[in-house]
């Protein structure tokens, strides 16, 4: 038996021995814990079962065809409208966010871990987990004041665009794809490393055929992490993205997102009207959304090697 | 000699990604406080926010911030504890202990505009609460909540199990060890997290606009009966936090020195969550070098 079962078995025998003594103490302690463990399950069923209610209502109640709020591009608060548009940017918004942030992201994780050790650790590190708390707003903010002139002057177009909220949502999505990631590559075992450079390989064959590999899994968890943070991103883009409720035609047209139009719409809309049944909807493919991501998270990391 | 080449190729690409993130992350920080810390001053600080005219300040916001902060910590910190201990000590294996860690996930992976539209539905609505500091709060808490239980969890696992064992063999109890031992073992780990997790509601903003609500009313700092509906600490009175502040002069502001504003209450909330989030890795490292006894 290894020390640490033998302290196990230990502790289990202790706590058979003591059962007898104070029981009602001990009940007293179980039912108050399990109670707020009861809470954090009733929260999160509460949650699903009311988006849920209210979201399909839509369908249900004011009899709102599927398959048209799905592919529709129409939105003008009747039983006509769809929600196409905001799904495509919402899409759209989180995949160009994650293409650029997620070399990059990676790229510096690996020069963190691998090329500047102590300086990334003890410098670069601890700034970008602080940095992966800078509230939204801020990032919003600055995409408002910085990036939307930017692209008005240089680019073109009136600077609000899907351009814009790719850049703003890619930039904060970086520090927590590069925080995660360097946590990965630091998980890898060093004996595999040296076995590479022992082969004579160089610092990026180990890299590329080692470290990558070893990592991937957790690699592809820290994308989808970034992805679902970029998803349900509210204010952020809702401030650089213009907000027009039709498909843009290109990356530098206005456009707007599922979470953009939530945000809007909602103080504006009278509660039980189609309108705000079709905001729920809009809320209830958000939440549908964030349980997909937790399960392509749970596939991917059921993978991992390391 | 081709791999040594590519080598060094490869080099400077990591270096360039670094270097684009470094360059960009500190840009960042050093636009807002640049652009912001100029128009900070104690007026700013300590006047009312002002609707359509020059010069308003963020007195009422900041107070705001710190009161849901305070009331949302009231709530989460001891529901999460305990939901971390019962995960860390008393769930076995099974059924049930998975559906709560999922439950934790789907928490903690929910956009905050979701948990916003729920606490409209839920607190403000159906509990009748109204756009309140209270409704935020709570939506505030179904936000935190998952942290803390996480953060609870890791401290106590982390603590060697022959200090439990000790404990048990004394004859004290499996509830009255996780009282006396345990929980005061994990206390710094909890509290490093509780910091942490204070920087991130401090600086929300997408799940209070629909229930804390977008406008604040000007408070009188000399009426502290709780009842009173210009006294500070009313919950029950609507409350715009600094950062839905900061969204809603960018949004739907119409006074001339909008960008000031935004800019210096940008700052101002920077600032406050860099102080959270600084004193957690401090209180963090030096509980670290203790127990390592390094250093």
């Amino acid at each position: 038996m290894s020390k640490a079962q033998n302290n196990e078995a230990v502790t289990h025998r202790l706590l058979k021995k003591n059962r007898s003594s104070a029981k009602r103490n001990e009940r007293t302690g179980k039912i108050i814990v399990f109670t707020s463990a009861a809470i954090i399950i009733a929260a999160t069923i509460a949650i699903t079962l009311f988006l849920g209610y209210k979201g399909l209502k839509t369908f249900f109640v004011f009899d709102i065809d599927i398959w048209n709020f799905l592919t529709s591009t129409t939105w003008d608060g009747t039983s006509e409208s769809g929600a196409f548009s905001f799904i495509f940017g919402s899409f759209a918004v989180t995949f160009l966010a994650a293409l650029f942030a997620a070399p990059i992201g990676i790229g510096s994780a690996i020069f963190m871990t691998e090329i500047a050790k102590k300086w990334g650790q003890k410098v670069l590190q601890p700034v970008i987990e602080i940095l992966v708390g800078i509230p939204s707003v801020v990032y919003g903010l600055i995409g408002v004041t910085v990036i939307v002139p930017l692209i008005r002057n240089h680019i073109g177009g009136l600077g609000f665009s899907l351009l814009a909220g790719m850049i703003v949502v890619g930039v904060m999505i970086l520090p927590t794809i590069t925080s995660i990631s360097a946590d990965a590559i630091k998980a890898i075992p060093i004996d595999i490393k040296d076995a590479a450079y022992g082969l004579g390989a160089t610092r990026w064959q180990t890299i590329y055929k080692v470290i990558i590999p070893a990592a991937l899994p957790s690699l592809m968890t820290a994308i989808v992490f970034g992805m679902a943070r970029a998803f349900g991103e509210a204010l952020a883009i809702q401030m650089v993205i213009g907000n027009v409720k039709g498909l843009p035609d290109s990356i530098t047209d206005q456009a707007a997102t599922l979470t953009s139009i939530i945000t809007l719409d909602m103080p504006h809309t009278t509660y039980g009207s189609v309108h705000n049944s079709l905001l729920w909807s809009l809320g209830l493919i958000l939440l549908v959304m964030s349980y997909v991501f937790i399960i392509i998270i749970r596939v991917v990391s059921s993978r991992r090697k390391i | 000699m081709n791999r040594r080449i590519t080598n060094k190729l490869a080099t400077i690409v990591f270096v360039l990604c670094a270097a684009i993130m470094s360059i960009t992350l500190v840009y960042l920080l050093g636009y807002i406080l640049t652009s912001g810390l100029s128009y900070v001053d104690m007026d700013f600080l300590t006047s009312n926010s002002s609707s359509f005219q020059e010069g308003g300040g963020i007195k009422n916001q900041l107070w705001n911030s710190f009161y849901i902060l305070v009331v949302t910590m009231i709530f989460s910190v001891p529901l999460g504890v305990l939901g971390g201990i019962y995960l860390a000590e008393y769930a076995k294996p099974g059924k049930l202990t998975n559906v709560i860690r999922t439950s934790v996930e789907v928490l903690s992976s929910l956009p905050s505009i979701v948990v916003g539209m729920f606490g409209l539905l839920v607190f403000v609505q159906y509990a009748g609460l109204g756009y309140s500091i209270i409704a935020g709060a709570l939506a505030l808490t179904v936000f935190n909540l998952p942290i803390i239980v996480r953060v609870t969890e890791d401290s106590l696992r982390a603590i060697p199990v022959k200090q439990k064992n000790a404990s048990l063999a004394l004859g004290i109890t499996h509830w009255h060890t996780v009282k006396t031992v345990l929980v005061p073992a994990a206390f710094p780990g909890i509290l490093t997290g509780v910091l942490l997790s204070a920087g991130r509601v401090f600086g929300e903003a997408a799940a209070l606009l629909f229930t804390a609500g977008l406008s604040t009313r000007n408070l009188d700092f000399g009426t502290w009966d709780p009842f009173d509906s210009t006294s500070p600490l009313n919950p029950f009175r609507s409350a715009e936090t600094l950062s839905v502040h900061i969204w809603k002069v960018n949004s739907q502001g119409i006074m001339p020195d909008l960008d000031a504003i935004a800019n210096g209450s940008a700052a101002v909330l920077i600032i406050f969550v860099l102080i959270f989030n600084v004193t957690a890795r401090v209180i963090g490292n030096m509980i670290f070098n203790k127990i390592t006894g390094s250093k």
